[in-house]
C-alpha cells in the first residue's frame, strides 16, 4: 500500500524564499487494524524472561601513560658527625674515634658481634654453600620431559620518534649479547613526511624506556651489523648507498662515511663483515646491481666491485638487483647474493676476471630474496626467504630447492637459521606472524606459530646462544622473545637425523633432473 | 686474658682482617660514622651508608613479624664477594669477603 502526498509549486516560483506558515493538521491516511491478520500469530505462553537482582556493573580498561622512569644514586660522601665537629679537621675526628674505642659499651658490643662474625667467616671458607651439587642429576631430568614448544615476549622496544619507521634491521652485540642494535629507515620510496627523523638506535636489553646510544646518520639506515671482532665498531648502509661506520666511543655521528660518487646508486640493503688480518673489511649490496667491498679506514672508494649481470659482460643496465648478501667464515672464498628477481647468485671471491666471479644461479623463487643463509653446521644448504615460501636448497642442485614450505597466505620478509640447531630456522611474515619451523618434526607446517604484533614483521635476528630472538616491525617495534629450552638445545643425533634429511631430499631432487 | 679490653679489641679486628679472604672490615655507629676500617675512605663510607640503611630495613621487617625477634647478622652473597653484617642496636661491624673457592 502506498502513501502518496503531493505538493505543487509554479516554475516562477521556484527560488523564491520559504514563507512558512501554520495550519491545521490534515489527516492524510488512517490504516485501521485488520484483524485478520492475527491469525498467523499465537500467544506465546509460558514465556522465559530473565531477571536479574543484582548492581550493574561496567567494565573499562585504562592504558597509563608511559611513565618514564630514570636511575638515579646518591653519592655519600661523609657520615654524620656531631654538629660541633668540623669534619675536614682530621685531629678533632681522630680524637672523636679514640673517644668511642675507649668506651666500654662499644668494646663489649664488639666483642660480641666480632665473635659472630668470625664463626661465619670461617664457616665461609670451610664450605662453598652455593656450590652446585646436583649438576648431572638436573640434566637427565631437562632431557626427559617433553615441553610444548613455546616462545615468550621478554621485552618491546619501540620507536621513540613520533613518525614510527619500520625496523629493517637487527644486529646483536657480539660480546654477551646484552645489546641489540636496531636500523630505522622507511621503506617506502618517498612515503614519509619531511622530518621524519633519520636516526638509528642502539638498545640496551635490560632497559626498553630509552634507547642506550643514537646514531645519527646523514640518510636513514637500512642494514647495521655490528663487527664481530671489535664490539665498539659498526656498520651501517644507508638509503641514499653511502655506507657509514660508528665507533660507539666517539659518539653518535659516524667516524667516516664513504664519498657519494663511488657509493651505491641505491638503497644499501645488506652490509656484511669480512674476516681479514685487519678485521676492517665489509662488502655491500644494492639493488642498483653491484657488489661493492669497502676498507673502513679507507672510505673514499671502494676496493672492489662488482656487477651482477648474469650475462657477465659487467653491464649495469642489465643487472640484478641484490636485497641480500651471504657469507661463511668457514668458505671465505665463496659468497652468495639474493636477488629481487628471486635468483640467488653463487659468486667465487678469487676469480681473476669479473666473468668468472659469478659462478651460477638458482632459481625457483617469484619474488625478491629477503634472506639468505647457510646452515651454520650443513653450510653446503642454505636457506631463502622469498615470496611466500621459505626454501631450502643444496648447493649442488641449482635448478629447484630440495625442501620447501606451504605457500603462505601472507608475504615472508625474513628469515634466519637458529645458531644451534641445523634443523630449526625461523621465519617472519606480512601478517605478523613468527613461525619457528624444524624440518625433522614437520615439513608443512611450523613447528610453533606466534601472532607478534599486527603490522608486518620486517626483520628477525637470533642471539648466538640461540635461545633469545629479536624481531622488528613496521611500525618500528622491535620485541625481544625467549624460546622454550626444547627449541635451542641440540637434541641426540640431530645432526645425524638432519644430514640424513638433507642427503634423501637432496638424491630425490637430483633425480628428478638427472 | 691479660690485654686491656682496648687491646683485645684491637686483635680481635686484625684476627678476622686477616682471616683468608676477607677484603675489609668496618666499624659503624649508629649516626653513620666509620669508627675503624681497614678500606679508603670514600669506599668505608658508601658501605657504611648503604649498609645501615639495608639493616634498618631487615632489622624493622624481622621485628614485625615477631617483635620478640630481634636482627642479629646480615649476609649478603653476590657474584664477586659476600658481605656480613653483624649488628647491634648501636654499632655495625662489616666484613666483606672473597670466599676461597
Amino acid at each position: 500500500m502506498e502513501i502518496v502526498y503531493v505538493y505543487t509549486k509554479k516554475r516562477s516560483e521556484f527560488g523564491r524564499q520559504c514563507n512558512f506558515s501554520d495550519r491545521p493538521a490534515e489527516l492524510h491516511v488512517d490504516i485501521l487494524p485488520d484483524t485478520s491478520l492475527a491469525a498467523n500469530f499465537t500467544v506465546r505462553d509460558p514465556c522465559n524472561v530473565t531477571v536479574q537482582c543484582a548492581e550493574e556493573m561496567s567494565e573499562h580498561e585504562v592504558n597509563t601513560e608511559r611513565f618514564e622512569s630514570e636511575s638515579r644514586g646518591v653519592n655519600h660522601v661523609e657520615g654524620g658527625w656531631p654538629k660541633d665537629l668540623n669534619p675536614e679537621d682530621m685531629e678533632a675526628t681522630i680524637r672523636y674515634r679514640k673517644k668511642v674505642e675507649k668506651d666500654e659499651h662499644y668494646q663489649n658490643t664488639i666483642m660480641q658481634i666480632a665473635g659472630l662474625m668470625e664463626h661465619c667467616c670461617k664457616q665461609n671458607n670451610a664450605t662453598d654453600i652455593y656450590q652446585e651439587f646436583f649438576e648431572d642429576e638436573d640434566e637427565e631430568v631437562m632431557e626427559e620431559s617433553e615441553e610444548q614448544p613455546s616462545a615468550k615476549t621478554i621485552n618491546v622496544f619501540r620507536d621513540p620518534n613520533e613518525v614510527k619507521r619500520t625496523a629493517t634491521s637487527l644486529s646483536w652485540h657480539p660480546d654477551g649479547n646484552h645489546k641489540l642494535a636496531v636500523a630505522y629507515s622507511s621503506v617506502e620510496f618517498q612515503r614519509a613526511p619531511n622530518d621524519t627523523s633519520f636516526d638509528s638506535y642502539i638498545w640496551d636489553i635490560e632497559n626498553p624506556n630509552k634507547p642506550e646510544m643514537t646514531l645519527k646518520p646523514v640518510s636513514p639506515l637500512v642494514c647495521l651489523e655490528y663487527n664481530p671482532k671489535d664490539s665498539h665498531i659498526l656498520v651501517g648502509g644507508s638509503y641514499n648507498g653511502q655506507i657509514a661506520y660508528w665507533d660507539t666511543r666517539k659518539g653518535s655521528q659516524p667516524v667516516e662515511m664513504s664519498t657519494i660518487e663511488h657509493s651505491h646508486r641505491d638503497p644499501v640493503y645488506k652490509v656484511i663483515w669480512l674476516q681479514s688480518k685487519t678485521g676492517t673489511d665489509i662488502f655491500s649490496a644494492s639493488t642498483d646491481g653491484q657488489v661493492l667491498w669497502w676498507d673502513i679506514r679507507k672510505m673514499s672508494e671502494p676496493t672492489e666491485r662488482l656487477v651482477l649481470d648474469p650475462s657477465k659482460k659487467g653491464n649495469l643496465d642489465s643487472a640484478l638487483g641484490a636485497v641480500s648478501l651471504e657469507f661463511e667464515t668457514t668458505m671465505p672464498t665463496k659468497f652468495m647474493v639474493g636477488t629481487e628477481q628471486g635468483l640467488v647468485v653463487s659468486c667465487n671471491r678469487k676469480a681473476k676476471t669479473p666473468a668468472e666471479k659469478i659462478v651460477c644461479t638458482y632459481s625457483g623463487h617469484h619474488g625478491p630474496i629477503y634472506a639468505l643463509q647457510r646452515n651454520p653446521l650443513f653450510p653446503k644448504n642454505f636457506l631463502t626467504v622469498a615470496d611466500w615460501t621459505a626454501r631450502i636448497w643444496s648447493e649442488d642442485i641449482k635448478e629447484s630447492s630440495i625442501m620447501w614450505t606451504k605457500y603462505h597466505m601472507a608475504h615472508l620478509l625474513d628469515g634466519c637459521w637458529s645458531p644451534v640447531r641445523p634443523s630449526v630456522f625461523f621465519t617472519v611474515k606480512m601478517d605478523g606472524t613468527l613461525d619457528v619451523w624444524d624440518i625433522l618434526f614437520k615439513q608443512n607446517d611450523p613447528t610453533l606459530s606466534l601472532k607478534v604484533c599486527d603490522e608486518a614483521l620486517y626483520s628477525i635476528r637470533v642471539q648466538d646462544n640461540g635461545r633469545f630472538l629479536g624481531c622488528g616491525s613496521q611500525l618500528g617495534t622491535t620485541t625481544l622473545m625467549e624460546i622454550s629450552a626444547g627449541l635451542c638445545t641440540l637434541q641426540k643425533n640431530e645432526k645425524a637425523l638432519v644430514s640424513e634429511k638433507v642427503q634423501i631430499q637432496h638424491l630425490f631432487e637430483r633425480d628428478i633432473y638427472f | 686474658s691479660t690485654l686491656t679490653p682496648f687491646a683485645e679489641v684491637e686483635d680481635t679486628l686484625k684476627r678476622i682482617q686477616g682471616i683468608n679472604g676477607v677484603i675489609g672490615t668496618i666499624v659503624v655507629n649508629a649516626e653513620g660514622i666509620p669508627i675503624k676500617t681497614t678500606l679508603d675512605n670514600s669506599t668505608t663510607v658508601q658501605y657504611a651508608g648503604l649498609l645501615h640503611q639495608l639493616t634498618m630495613k631487615a632489622r624493622s621487617t624481622v621485628r614485625d613479624i615477631d617483635p620478640q625477634n630481634d636482627l642479629t647478622f646480615l649476609r649478603i652473597r653476590s657474584k664477586k664477594h659476600e658481605i656480613m653484617v653483624s649488628t647491634d642496636k648501636e654499632y655495625l661491624l662489616i666484613v666483606i669477603q672473597n670466599p676461597a673457592e
